[in-house]
Formats: C-alpha cells, sequence, structure tokens
C-alpha cells in the first residue's frame, strides 16, 4: 500500500516529508475555505443562492466576456499586421503592444482614473465641471482590455509565424481570394491559440481585484472583499469564494482541454520555407494607424499619464521620500521572503515530480498548483479563517502575509525549475552515483549546479509578482504595515492622484523591466 | 592501472516486472574475470534492464548478483549503486555538462581528486590534451572516450557499457569499437556491454550472452554462438539462415542437400540449419548433389546472393564471393561446404 503510493524509485524520506508539507501548505488556504463552508453548509448555501450572487456571477461573467473579446478584436488583427504582412516596424510593433501586459491592473485602472476621471487631466484641459462617469462597467472594461490583450496577442502571433505557408499557397492555387484563405485556411488552425488566449484573459478577470476595485465595479473579488470588511460573520465572503474558485476550476479544466487540442494542429515540423510576407499597398497606412493608436492608448499614454501626475507629486511634495522608501523596502522585502520560500518550495516540488514520479509526488505537484486556480482574495481570506480559528499567533504577522504571496505565486517557479531539470538527463545524475557518490552529493555536486539558472528565474518571478500584489497584501498585511501596491490602491480610492503617482512610478520601474525580459521566455499571469 | 584486474560477475535467476511487464524473467549468466562479454539481443528484450540491475540503478524483485565474493544483490541484500564499485558508459554517455574534461574523468576521485591519476586515465584514451576543454565542444567520438575515461578511473571491479557505439556514424563506430577494445583489455578490468548490433557483439566480446524475453537463450563465444546456435530462434536471430526439413537416423540425418552428421540423441523429423554462406554451387559439384535453377542474383561487390530453386520446388540462398557471375536461368548442383546444424524439429 505504503510502496504503492511512493513509486519505483523511492524519494529520500527527508525529500519526501518536504514534498507534503508544502502540498498541503498549497492547498491549506482553499481546504480551510471549504472546512468553513462545509461548516455550516445550510447558512452557505443561503448565502451562496441569492439573487445578489447570481447577479455578481452575471456582472463578472459579462465583464469577462466583454473583456475577452475586446482583447480578440484587438490582438487578431495585430497578430497578423505584425507577422504576415510587410507593415513597416512589424518587430517593434509587436514587441511595444506585448508591454502592456507588464503594468498591474491597478496601476492601469488608477491612470485611466487619474487621466478621465473625475478632476483628471482630461477634466483640467477641457476646463469643464463634469464629464461622463468613468467608474463601473466602462472604466473595469477599458482597463482590463487594454492590459491583458497582450495575453491573445502573444499565442496568437506565434502559431501565425508557426503555421505551414504551403496550406495558403494550396489554397491560393485553388482558385482562393486571401480573404477567402485567410478565413477557410487560416482562421480555423487559429482556434486553439485564440480560446487559450482568452481563457487566459478570462482568468486574469476572474481573479483581478485591483482594476474592478478602483473601479467601483461590483464583481466577485470586489463583493468578497467587501463582505469580508464589513461582517464579522464571514460565511458570507466564504461562500462566494467557493463559488469563485469552482468557476475558476471550470476555466482552468477548459484551459487544459485547449492545449491538449492544440498540440493536433502543429504544423509539420522541418524545413518550412518562411511565408513570404503579404503586401499591405495603400492599406498600410491605416494598418499602421491601428497599431499606433493601439500602442498609444496601451503604452504611450498610461506612462505618460503617470509620469505628469509623478512629477506633479514630487514637486507639491505629495509624499516625503522616507515613506516612499519605506514603502519600497516593505514590498521588497515582503517580495525577497516570498522568494526565498517559493523558490525552494517550488524545487522541492520540482524534483519530487521529475525524478520519484508515484501517485503522492503527482499528488504534491498537482497541490503545488494550487495557486493558479486561487484569486488573491481567496487565498488572504482562507488564511484569515485558518490563522483566527486554528493559529492566532500568526494572525497580523508578516509572515502569514509572505505565505500567503509564496502559496499564491509557487506555481510561477515550478515551471522553470521543472524545464531545468527536464534538461538534465537522469542518466547524468546516475553516472554521478555509479562513481561513488551519495544521493545528497549528487544533488549538491550536479543536479543543483545545472538547475540554478532555472531555480532564479523561478524566484525572480515570484519577487516580481509578489511585490505588485495586492488583495491578499490588503487582507493580510499587519496593521500600519503598507506596501507600494497598498499606498496606490489606497490614494487612488481617495482621489490623491499625486500621492499614487510616485509609488506607482517606483513599482513600474522597479518590476517591469525584469518581468518582461522574464516573460519572453515563460508564460505571464496576473 | 594495467595491475589491476576486475572481478568475476555472476547473475543467477535475476527477475525485475514493472507494472505487468516482465523485463527480466529469470536469467543466469557469468562473465569470467578480466573478460569482454556482450549482453545481445533485439529491442525489449531486457538488455538494459539487466545491466541498470548489476549497477544498482534498479532493485531487482529476485535473483541474486555476486562481483568476486561480494554480494551486492540478493534476500535482504541490496547495495547501493555509490559502493558497487561498478563504472558504467551510458548510451548517451551522460557527462557532466558544468565541468570540463578533467572534471568529469576526477569526478569519481573523491573530492580532491589526484591530477597525476586523471592525467593518467585520460592518456590512457588519448585525450590529454582536451584536459580543460568544456565537454560539449568534444566530438561524439572525444565524449565517448571521456564517458569510458570516467568510468575507469576509480579502478571499478567491473565497467558496465550501454550500447557504447550506437551514437556514433558507421566509420567512427568501426575504429571505436578497436580503440576501447584494446583500452578496456589494457586495463585488465571485467568488462559488459549491452548490444542489438551482432556485428559488433561478435567482433569484440571475448564471450556474448543473447537475451531473448527476459532470459539467457545462450552464452558462448562468438563463434560458438554464430556456428553452433543452440536453438532455431538462435540461428535465425544471429545472421542469416537456411532451414531445410531432414530426418535423423543413428547420427545422421538425411535432407535434400545429403547426408550429415548430426548429435547421437537426436532421432526423426530434425531442421538442418545452414548459412548461405555453407551454402555452395557450381556446375558440377560432388556426386549425387542435387541440381537447382538460379531465379535471381544480387550483387554486392565483395560478394553475391543467389537465390536458387531446387528441381524438388524448394528455394534457398547461397552467398558466394563476387565471381564468377551467376545469371537468372543458371543450372547448377548445390551442395553444403562448411558447418551446419542439426535440430530435433521442436527445438525453439
Amino acid at each position: 500500500m505504503v510502496g504503492a503510493l511512493l513509486g519505483r524509485q523511492r524519494p529520500p524520506t527527508a525529500l519526501l516529508v518536504a514534498g507534503v508539507i508544502v502540498g498541503l501548505g498549497a492547498v491549506l488556504p482553499a481546504a480551510y475555505l471549504f472546512v468553513v463552508v462545509g461548516g455550516d453548509l445550510g447558512a452557505a448555501l443561503d448565502e451562496a443562492l441569492t439573487t445578489d450572487t447570481a447577479l455578481v456571477v452575471l456582472r463578472s461573467l459579462g465583464l469577462t466576456a466583454a473583456v475577452c473579446l475586446t482583447a480578440i478584436a484587438i490582438a487578431l488583427p495585430l497578430a497578423w499586421l505584425t507577422s504576415r504582412t510587410d507593415l513597416p516596424g512589424r518587430r517593434i510593433w509587436a514587441t511595444l503592444a506585448a508591454l502592456p501586459l507588464v503594468i498591474p491592473s491597478y496601476v492601469g485602472a488608477y491612470l485611466i482614473v487619474a487621466a478621465l476621471g473625475p478632476s483628471g487631466m482630461l477634466q483640467d484641459a477641457l476646463g469643464v465641471e463634469r464629464l461622463p462617469s468613468i467608474y463601473g462597467f466602462p472604466g473595469a472594461w477599458l482597463a482590463l482590455s487594454l492590459f491583458t490583450f497582450p495575453l491573445v496577442l502573444l499565442p496568437v502571433r506565434a502559431t501565425l509565424q508557426r503555421l505551414d505557408p504551403q496550406l495558403e499557397e494550396a489554397a491560393r492555387s485553388m482558385g482562393r481570394t486571401p480573404a477567402e484563405t485567410f478565413r477557410t485556411v487560416i482562421l480555423p488552425q487559429l482556434g486553439p491559440a485564440l480560446a487559450a488566449g482568452s481563457l487566459l484573459v478570462a482568468l486574469y478577470v476572474m481573479s483581478d481585484f485591483g482594476a474592478v476595485s478602483i473601479m467601483r465595479f461590483e464583481s466577485f473579488t470586489t463583493e468578497i472583499y467587501v463582505q469580508y470588511r464589513s461582517s464579522f460573520d464571514r460565511t458570507g465572503a466564504a461562500s462566494l469564494a467557493a463559488v469563485l474558485v469552482l468557476l475558476m476550476l471550470v476555466l482552468l479544466w477548459l484551459n487544459g482541454r485547449v492545449r491538449r487540442r492544440q498540440a493536433l494542429y502543429r504544423s509539420t515540423p522541418g524545413t518550412a520555407r518562411p511565408a513570404r510576407p503579404y503586401a499591405l499597398g495603400p492599406w498600410r497606412w491605416p494598418a499602421l494607424a491601428f497599431c499606433a493608436a493601439v500602442v498609444l492608448v496601451a503604452l504611450v499614454l498610461p506612462v505618460g499619464v503617470l509620469i505628469y501626475w509623478a512629477s506633479k507629486g514630487i514637486s507639491a511634495g505629495a509624499m516625503s521620500s522616507e515613506l516612499a522608501g519605506a514603502l519600497a523596502f516593505n514590498s521588497l522585502m515582503t517580495g525577497a521572503f516570498a522568494a526565498l520560500a517559493g523558490g525552494i518550495a517550488a524545487l522541492i516540488v520540482a524534483v519530487l515530480a521529475a525524478r520519484y514520479s508515484s501517485p503522492l509526488s503527482r499528488w504534491v505537484e498537482r497541490a503545488g498548483h494550487a495557486g493558479y486556480a486561487l484569486p488573491g482574495v481567496v487565498v488572504a481570506l482562507g488564511l484569515v479563517y485558518f490563522a483566527t480559528r486554528a493559529a492566532p499567533g500568526i494572525y497580523q504577522t508578516v509572515g502569514l502575509l509572505v505565505f500567503a504571496l509564496t502559496v499564491h505565486y509557487l506555481p510561477l517557479a515550478i515551471g522553470p525549475i521543472a524545464t531545468a531539470l527536464g534538461q538534465v538527463s537522469p542518466r547524468v545524475e546516475e553516472a554521478a552515483r555509479n562513481l561513488g557518490r551519495s544521493q545528497l552529493t549528487v544533488f549538491r555536486t550536479i543536479t543543483a549546479p545545472l538547475v540554478r539558472g532555472g531555480v532564479f528565474a523561478g524566484a525572480a518571478l515570484v519577487f516580481l509578482h509578489a511585490i505588485k500584489e495586492l488583495p491578499a497584501t490588503l487582507i493580510l498585511a499587519p496593521t500600519g504595515f503598507e506596501t507600494l501596491a497598498t499606498e496606490i490602491w489606497e490614494q487612488t480610492t481617495f482621489g490623491f492622484y499625486e500621492a499614487s503617482a510616485i509609488p506607482a512610478l517606483v513599482l513600474v520601474a522597479i518590476a517591469a523591466p525584469p518581468l518582461y525580459l522574464l516573460s519572453e521566455r515563460g508564460t505571464v499571469t496576473a | 592501472m594495467s595491475a589491476a584486474v576486475g572481478e568475476a560477475l555472476a547473475v543467477r535467476g535475476l527477475r525485475k516486472s514493472f507494472g505487468t511487464v516482465e523485463a527480466v524473467a529469470g536469467a543466469d549468466f557469468d562473465v569470467p574475470a578480466g573478460t569482454i562479454c556482450a549482453l545481445l539481443g533485439p529491442s525489449g528484450c531486457g538488455k538494459t534492464t539487466t545491466l541498470r540491475l548489476i549497477a544498482g540503478l534498479e532493485r531487482a524483485d529476485a535473483g541474486t548478483i555476486a562481483l568476486g565474493e561480494r554480494e551486492l544483490n540478493g534476500p535482504g541484500t541490496f547495495v547501493p549503486p555509490e559502493r558497487r564499485r561498478i563504472g558504467m558508459v551510458f548510451q548517451d554517455y551522460a557527462l557532466f555538462p558544468h565541468m570540463d574534461v578533467a572534471g568529469n574523468v576526477g569526478y569519481g576521485l573523491g573530492r580532491n581528486p589526484d591530477p597525476d591519476r586523471v592525467r593518467k586515465t585520460l592518456a590512457l584514451v588519448g585525450l590529454e590534451a582536451e584536459a580543460h576543454r568544456p565537454v560539449h565542444e568534444l566530438s561524439g567520438g572525444q565524449q565517448q572516450r571521456v564517458a569510458l575515461a570516467r568510468a575507469l578511473a576509480p579502478t571499478p571491479d567491473l565497467i558496465l557499457l550501454d550500447e557504447p557505439f550506437s551514437n556514433l556514424d558507421a566509420s567512427m563506430r568501426e575504429r571505436l569499437r578497436e580503440e576501447v577494445r584494446a583500452i578496456l583489455a589494457d586495463s585488465g578490468v571485467t568488462a559488459l556491454f549491452v548490444t542489438h548490433d551482432q556485428e559488433e557483439a561478435l567482433s569484440i566480446a571475448d564471450r556474448v550472452a543473447v537475451m531473448r524475453d527476459g532470459r539467457i537463450e545462450q552464452v558462448g563465444t562468438p563463434e560458438e554462438i554464430y556456428s553452433r546456435p543452440a536453438t532455431r530462434w538462435m540461428a535465425e536471430f544471429i545472421g542469416e539462415i537456411e532451414v531445410l526439413p531432414g530426418e535423423a537416423r543413428g547420427g545422421r540425418a538425411h535432407c535434400v542437400l545429403g547426408t550429415l552428421p548430426a548429435d547421437s540423441g537426436v532421432e526423426g523429423p530434425v531442421d538442418v540449419l545452414v548459412r548461405p554462406e555453407s551454402v555452395a554451387i557450381g556446375l558440377h559439384g560432388p556426386q549425387g548433389s542435387p541440381t537447382a535453377t538460379v531465379v535471381s542474383r544480387k550483387f554486392y561487390g565483395h560478394d553475391q546472393l543467389v537465390e536458387l530453386e531446387l528441381s524438388t520446388g524448394e528455394r534457398l540462398r547461397s552467398r558466394r564471393l563476387g565471381f564468377p557471375q551467376w545469371h537468372p536461368g543458371d543450372r547448377v548442383q548445390v551442395w553444403i561446404e562448411g558447418p551446419a546444424d542439426v535440430l530435433a524439429r521442436d527445438a525453439g
């Protein structure tokens, strides 16, 4: 029985114990959430099965659908123009268009409010009393669409570059026009990439807290937060969170199915000639205008707005450099601890999964990915329940916050480490064993040096995402412990755009460039 | 290094299953000390698993493995790989990519390897000049020799080689085979290598163990394996074979190509196994040889393969030197010239 659980290659006991601890830690927030819901199932069902919940579900799904469609509408033409046509500067357009992804959603939302909201830049410039309100659905839709469309752009563009041009040539030789060829040959092959990209957008939108809360849009995450803050009975927040987790699981399940199907569409390997770029002719002017407009709205304007308010804030002394420094220190410190813990935990999970395949190690691997299905707000809520009921000593400590960030971003670290381990043949480790070295020595002298790059990349991803995390930090940070993210959010909620700009600029300057470089190699998630 | 002499390996009743598949199903064989033995078999016959069981990289379900006086594997005994004193050369070499050549070779010599020992081992494989090059810069043949030097450096009692030449191109393979054979013979180590290439097994091994479906089918010198196959499967696995039906009586076997000596125990229906190079043809054969017609001929330069149809309608092949030329339609006489094997009909 135990033998069957442990598989063919029995792992060292210490590694196994560490792996089980990591797995249990990763599922703790979700498990505790369901314990709370299950503990009073009647009340929880009453809370969950209300018209209010139904409205929240509808609003969240509506926003998700609208953002997905907008992201496709922006990304599909952009992907085609920058990969299959003679558009001038197409590589640069593609790079610039992918950049908005590294702007945190609440910073993006803040910049839109600071530009278009009450007493924002536009109102100042026009000198009018009132503008149509940006808050609610329009603001949330605009912010999330502008900063998530690269999630569709990247896979679709990659697929377009990989498509076998001979298929198009065959269609053209059978008398189809370019437009018909696109519709009947290219578009069907893009299906999986479009679906995969939109599902990433959907996961992002469903779990986003920053943009919707700043835009005062009542979605799942904001409702959970409001219910958590406003009542002592936390069953309401827990039941909503449980419903959200179930929706996330459905999206993840769909995502897995799409990915498997994607493999079937891959074009034949080998030496396919590069496709001849489609000559745009006079159409290149509207095409250029389209690309320029996207980059202007999603990148240049936000950065311009940020610099405008930051310079105003600095000259007005809206935030002392001591305070900015303290905020940055808090963000960097929690991020660094989460990166350290995440790097070690991910290494344990990846080694178990890659080298000691067994039912138990597969469970540890799956558990390690729990953070994918759990929005930050849910992780934090689960840990609040756990700490207040089972471990009051850790409630309101930085340690609990670091734990939440580690669990939430652990999957990001497992990816690069697993890739690095996959490139090390187990034969190399066996060769070292045969040369008279113990398992531990082999890990220290062979495996560790070979996967070091992957561990650093994984830890760096955790760090960069952790320093900009908002909802879990809002909920779990000890009273008086502010970070760059919480400060931006709070100042924006109060309408102090100058004070938000300085931490936002610091955060973007620290996190965005390395995040962009790292996401070239891996995936980007909220 | 040549002073070191390897230990004899003895494998008894070795078994290993993966799920419901029995990869090694009771294998028995010996490798005498200081010899080179080939474990030959078709792919999937369990030979690599056998090697990994001997190295201690897998745990056997049953059976014993002994190296000299030491029991490595047996009921209640499992010596971990790092304490077996067995070197292994992996199919894809498994060199440590973050170390240079000397680092790889010195790895098995403890934390502070003696540089002199590393240099001598590298000299043995002719790579002294490459000591400080990163391994990925080396050619396939050089990587192979680094892998061999790395395995030999700690003077193991036994060295295992898993398909050692399969990643090399044909001309390189030929040359390296000879080199590796010489290096192994010089060092006096006992060696066991796995291969699916019979030419490789027959040309460099002192002894060959042929494996089939997890069991050892036959062990012997290359000459015995080729000329005296124990079963019909063995005969068909190694080289080309013609099987002629016959009848044995009183130590003589009769078939369409004449009468041959047979083992005294064999009586009744038999298969006469004869390799095409032992099937001779000519315009005038020995008295009483049957006649045949040349049906087709394939010319290979050094030799030619002639397909014949006997007057009784049976077909068989004859491998001859390139000349004289034979042509379809030629009438010839056929006889056996060289070894032939007589097996009772039901064997293998």
